[in-house]
């Protein structure tokens, strides 16, 4: 409220845009979500409830999320350290390392699926010494988590870099003058400073993960015995025996979960933005 | 002194040791999976590459795939421009539900989103009874889901907000005192537009279009819900789904030299990124000299 609302808007265009915007947002993407929406709510309450708390059901809910967080959590470690690494440090090959970052962006999720199963796979480059050790990875939880890694990478390095370049030196130089040691320089002044981007690299990447499909259903395995069958590959299970019921009461959760994810990346980010206009 | 050299040596070895973990991370998990990718396209002699690679299945999915990607690109593009404008260059009530809004797509299962159009105009779906009514008036038989139009409409919603998502931080950056000085002189919308704000946004715009073209060729699973016949409305990634699936040493083969196809625009992006990076950099260090 710093200004009378009633000032006329000076630029044109705000009519236009602002109808254009709207009728291409509704069409495209409220409207198909709202029948997903509707379409599971005229389930009966009893029904929905029946329907999600299946066996499998739960089990693959447990999976996409307990996996998820894991990678979410490896990534949150690697990301700081990547970015860290990235922005603070000057080496040869610091450009190509930084643009490698963006391939989990850039690879097609199916390819990045194949390539992933096929490598950790008994015959692969590392599945096969990984054998050798006992330690088998495709078709297991272990190999769901690299393939979530591997998606998630980018979302943390990206959020972190820019509020790490924009960090001034004059923190750390104020802790040092006054006798901290780096380690509490960096867990006291520069990690606090970064917290907002970490979480909100965190919540990208472990939403993502949750409803991650192409990158993770070759190496997963898909066994409901072993409970490697992640929710997005539940969905599509059900779609493909024409369950829509069961479909659309799996996605409304899985929308909730994204929703609920995507206000709290939200309310991070506001604090923070507030916070920078106060300094 | 002693105890400056010691922090130093120190502070040297942390750095020693996070370049390695990072050099280390990324040639494991991003550099190894992408030169498995060439190395298992090329396993049978480059000649079966290129029969892999142009088979009728292929060139047809190649087809759709360009058809889905261009739709979607130039109606992204206007949307994502439309969008930047009207969130950067005014203030309004419910600003930033509308940011969130369109943001969506980022966080969803693109099953869902491949559900959520058969919900729409799937057989089930509430406007299925429209569009069958339509036909039967035209006499025509078609179809938005397990279609083309299917695909292309699944294409455009997960690649939504990538061109916005790209320009809004630059206008933001920018703010709109040369616009508004503009109109204040008389200039018309488009005349603000390609004269200034244009300039501004060029290389956020490509590199958002570019982003958006490869989250576009290589879609997979809201494709995947509502496209069913090979050969006619699979794209590349599904048929290189259909490829490994299959599971003969052959066809999975096959499957990576398609892969390959995909894997060139990545990298064509990743370049292209790390150009753009470098320049806004560079821009960046000139203005603050």
């Amino acid at each position: 409220m710093k200004k009378n609302t009633k000032t006329t808007r000076v630029i044109p265009g705000f009519h236009l845009t602002l109808g254009i915007t709207i009728a291409m947002l509704s069409l495209i993407v409220l409207i198909p979500l709202a029948s997903v929406m509707v379409k599971s709510l005229q389930l009966s309450p009893a029904e929905f409830w029946r329907l999600i708390t299946k066996k499998n059901v739960l089990y693959a809910f447990g999976t996409s999320i307990v996996c998820s967080f894991i990678a979410a959590v490896i990534n949150l470690v690697f990301g700081l350290i990547l970015a860290w690494t990235l922005v603070r440090y000057d080496f040869k090959g610091k450009r190509i390392l930084d643009g490698f970052i963006e391939l989990p962006f850039a690879l097609p999720t199916a390819v990045a699926g194949i390539t992933l199963s096929k490598l950790y796979s008994e015959t692969g480059w590392f599945g096969k010494p990984l054998a050798a050790l006992g330690i088998k990875v495709a078709y297991t939880h272990l190999g769901l988590i690299i393939a979530l890694v591997f998606v998630g990478i980018p979302f943390v390095v990206r959020a972190v870099q820019p509020v790490l370049e924009k960090l001034d030196g004059q923190y750390e130089e104020a802790a040092y003058i006054l006798g901290a040691t780096p380690a509490q320089t960096f867990f006291k002044v520069i990690l606090p400073e970064l917290r907002p981007a970490l979480l909100t690299g965190f919540g990208l990447a472990f939403a993502r993960g949750i409803g991650e499909y192409g990158s993770v259903i070759y190496i997963s395995g898909n066994s409901a015995k072993e409970h490697t069958q992640v929710i997005s590959y539940v969905i599509m299970q059900k779609l493909n025996y024409i369950d829509y019921a069961s479909a659309t009461a799996i996605a409304f959760v899985m929308l909730v979960i994204s929703f609920v994810i995507l206000f709290l990346i939200n309310i991070v980010q506001m604090r923070q933005s507030r916070r920078t206009n106060m300094l | 002194m002693t105890e400056q050299e010691k922090l130093e040596r120190q502070s040297k070895r942390t750095r020693m040791i996070l370049i390695a973990v990072s050099v280390l991370f990324i040639f494991l998990m991003l550099v190894v999976p992408l030169a498995a990718i060439v190395v298992n396209s090329l396993k049978e002699g480059f000649g079966f590459y290129i029969q892999a690679i142009t088979t009728e299945y292929v060139r047809n999915a190649l087809k759709v795939t360009l058809i889905a990607t261009i739709i979607a690109v130039v109606v992204n593009t206007f949307f994502g421009i439309c969008a930047a404008w009207l969130l950067t260059k005014f203030s309004f009530k419910g600003k930033q539900v509308l940011a969130t809004l369109i943001d969506i797509p980022f966080s969803i299962s693109p099953v869902i989103v491949g559900l959520a159009f058969l919900m729409t105009f799937g057989r089930l779906g509430w406007t299925y009874p429209a569009i069958r009514a339509i036909n039967q008036w035209l006499g025509t038989n078609f179809r938005i889901a397990f279609a083309i139009p299917g695909v292309v409409i699944a294409t455009i919603f997960v690649t939504f907000p990538y061109v916005s998502r790209e320009i809004i931080p630059v206008l933001n950056a920018q703010g709109k005192d040369e616009e508004e000085a503009a109109a204040l002189m008389g200039a018309k919308g488009l005349k603000i537009f390609f004269k200034i704000t244009f300039p501004q946004i060029k290389w956020a715009l490509i590199y958002g279009i570019i982003l958006c073209t490869s989250r576009a060729l290589g879609e997979f699973g809201a494709v995947n819900a509502l496209s069913k016949t090979r050969g006619e409305t699979f794209t590349l990634p599904l048929e290189i789904d259909a490829l490994y699936m299959s599971g003969t040493d052959v066809s999975i083969t096959s499957a990576f030299a398609v892969s390959s196809i995909l894997v060139i625009i990545a990298i064509i992006i990743m370049v292209v990124r790390n150009i753009l990076e470098h320049r806004s950099n560079k821009k960046m260090e000139k203005g603050e000299a």
